[in-house]
């Protein structure tokens, strides 16, 4: 037997289903009202933002040069930080409440399910809810003409890679708190990303170092990506973006199924 | 050969020894108890059975699988009730029953009469559709139980079933663990009680400090450990140590509690008039049969519940 398929075996019995069905279940009883907000929340910021200060603002350079109205450049800004926003809420609270209160995964893994299928699992429910708000959101922004391209329609898609990324990493880092108000810490290392990530002013603004800084963030990777796809215009960085959310996918899931591991099958 | 088998398992933690070097084997329908005061390493045993548990040293399987490189396929052949009930609040009794199902892998066809038949064995008819938050201490119990059986474990690992319920509910719960083991279900059951134990159990362990420090069924525990009869006396707060000496005599064995003396003879009756007509009248005074109490008292020097 290899070495991985030995540690595939030890970690998965390949129900990932039986997981997502329980989810689709505590949705049907959920509470609805939070799962619209996050809905809102980035088309509140346009509008004030995009609408607002694109009054004063006027236009802006986007990808490649192009020349793009205020409210267009940071659409796909917004997209890419909402998808980030509903993983992390998905992937912080949630999993905190399920793993330290709920007890849920413990549950899990003392029936034939592995730690891979229950990591697989709840990533898939915050995704679906990331599609979701993806998909009702670049509904959104096209009837408000601010796609230029039927590349827009990839956002989708990308979104979900996006949430991948950090929903995964997320519940691994979750996976390490003890405390509610650690997430609030967690809160603070996000809030900068996001007002900084080439999100509302152009990357060239910041001064060299700076920039390095934020480049070797997610978030600015899922703004430039969508920025991109938005209007069809592409930069020889679209595959550096693509490959950042896939290595950090990947990472996470196997991070946070070798954490599972830790705490409860120890 | 024995459904669960397991030879000189030892758990370390750091400096800490949880469980010493044990070794038992659970015949399949047996009843097997292990018994012990909190700490003394029996739920950390019961989590080396199912695999959520490393062990230190020493071997263990269940029906020859070894739970620690065969995770999921020893689980799928067990029942887990845990110490605390840890039902999905986020869903209904019947929910959780399917979900669990589910978890194994089973087919919605084999899950849905399964679930009905567990409800029913809960007694929670009236409950089906309500959430587990509106159900009380007893009934989450029975749902955790019925839980445990979705998947017709060959063993089911009880830890502690009884601890915070009430008396009636205690019954309740007693009267459903005998109809499985009636049905050939194989229990382990970890308890500090010594009612429970000599309710449920057919054979036991006695565990103190991870240790075995006895084997064997309630009765020949008592026989051998223990007189068949006790006399509790109390002489009032810091008169029980005084009178010590001039109750000798009289018993084949006497402890000492901080509230009261223990006197073990074969004829309570007897001894406790033999006491009285030598003078010593005690404020109160019981004569009972010997229990599992007494053993462990005799073993350890403790009593299990301090």
């Amino acid at each position: 037997m290899s070495g991985r398929s030995s540690w595939l075996q030890a970690n998965s019995s390949g129900r990932v289903w039986a997981v997502v069905e329980r989810g689709f279940r505590a949705w049907k009883s959920g509470n609805w009202v939070v799962v619209m907000t996050g809905f809102f929340e980035p088309l509140l910021y346009l509008a004030a933002m995009g609408y607002g200060m694109g009054g004063l603002v006027g236009e802006v350079r986007g990808p490649g040069g192009v020349v793009m109205s205020y409210a267009g450049f940071i659409a796909p800004a917004m997209m890419a930080t909402s998808a980030m926003n509903g993983a992390i809420y998905d992937s912080t609270w949630n999993v905190f409440f399920k793993m330290k209160i709920a007890k849920l995964y413990e549950v899990m893994l003392a029936t034939s399910l592995g730690p891979l299928d229950v990591a697989i699992g709840e990533i898939v429910m915050a995704l679906f809810r990331g599609f979701i708000y993806a998909l009702g959101f670049t509904a959104v922004i096209a009837a408000m003409g601010l796609t230029h391209s039927w590349w827009a329609l990839a956002m989708i898609p990308v979104a979900l890679l996006i949430a991948l990324g950090f929903a995964a990493f997320g519940m691994a880092v979750t996976s390490f708190f003890t405390r509610f108000q650690q997430m609030d810490v967690l809160q603070l290392a996000l809030m900068p990303m996001f007002l900084f990530s080439a999100t509302l002013v152009p990357l060239e603004v910041y001064p060299q170092v700076v920039q390095w800084f934020i480049m070797a963030l997610p978030l600015w990777h899922g703004v430039e990506l969508m920025r991109q796809l938005s209007i069809g215009v592409f930069t020889s960085w679209a595959w550096v973006h693509l490959a950042y959310f896939v290595v950090l996918s990947a990472a996470g899931i196997f991070f946070t199924t070798t954490r599972l591991r830790a705490l409860f099958l120890k | 050969m024995p459904v669960i088998d397991a030879h000189d398992v030892v758990k370390t933690y750091g400096e800490v020894t949880a469980v010493d070097h044990v070794s038992f084997a659970v015949r399949s329908g047996e009843s097997f108890g292990l018994l012990g005061p909190n700490g003394a390493g029996k739920s950390t045993t019961m989590r080396m059975i199912g695999g959520s548990t490393v062990r230190s040293g020493g071997s263990l399987t269940v029906a020859g699988l070894d739970p620690q490189t065969q995770g999921p396929q020893v689980r799928a052949m067990l029942g887990v009730v845990p110490q605390q009930d840890n039902l999905d609040t986020e869903l209904t009794v019947r929910e959780n029953l399917m979900v669990y199902g589910r978890y194994f892998g089973l087919p919605m066809s084999y899950v849905r009469p399964k679930t009905d038949e567990l409800i029913a064995f809960a007694q929670l008819q009236d409950k089906a559709n309500a959430k587990v938050d509106e159900l009380s201490g007893g009934m989450k119990r029975r749902l955790t139980i019925a839980r445990g059986l979705i998947n017709e474990p060959k063993v089911l690992l009880l830890d502690e079933p009884t601890t915070g319920l009430d008396p009636q509910a205690r019954h309740i719960l007693w009267d459903r663990l005998f109809r499985l083991k009636e049905q050939g279900v194989t229990l382990v059951v970890t308890t500090h009680f010594m009612d429970e134990a000599e309710q449920l159990c057919d054979r036991l362990i006695v565990i103190d400090h991870g240790k075995i420090v006895a084997e064997g069924s309630p009765a020949d525990l008592i026989q051998q450990y223990s007189s068949r009869e006790v006399v509790e006396l109390r002489f009032g707060s810091g008169r029980n140590a005084g009178v010590v000496d001039q109750l000798q005599p009289y018993a084949q064995r006497i402890e000492i509690l901080p509230d009261r003396v223990l006197l073990y003879a074969d004829d309570g009756e007897e001894l406790l008039d033999q006491v009285r007509r030598a003078g010593l009248i005690p404020v109160t005074s019981l004569v009972r049969r010997s229990s599992l109490e007494d053993v462990f008292l005799r073993l350890t020097g403790r009593s299990l519940i301090e």
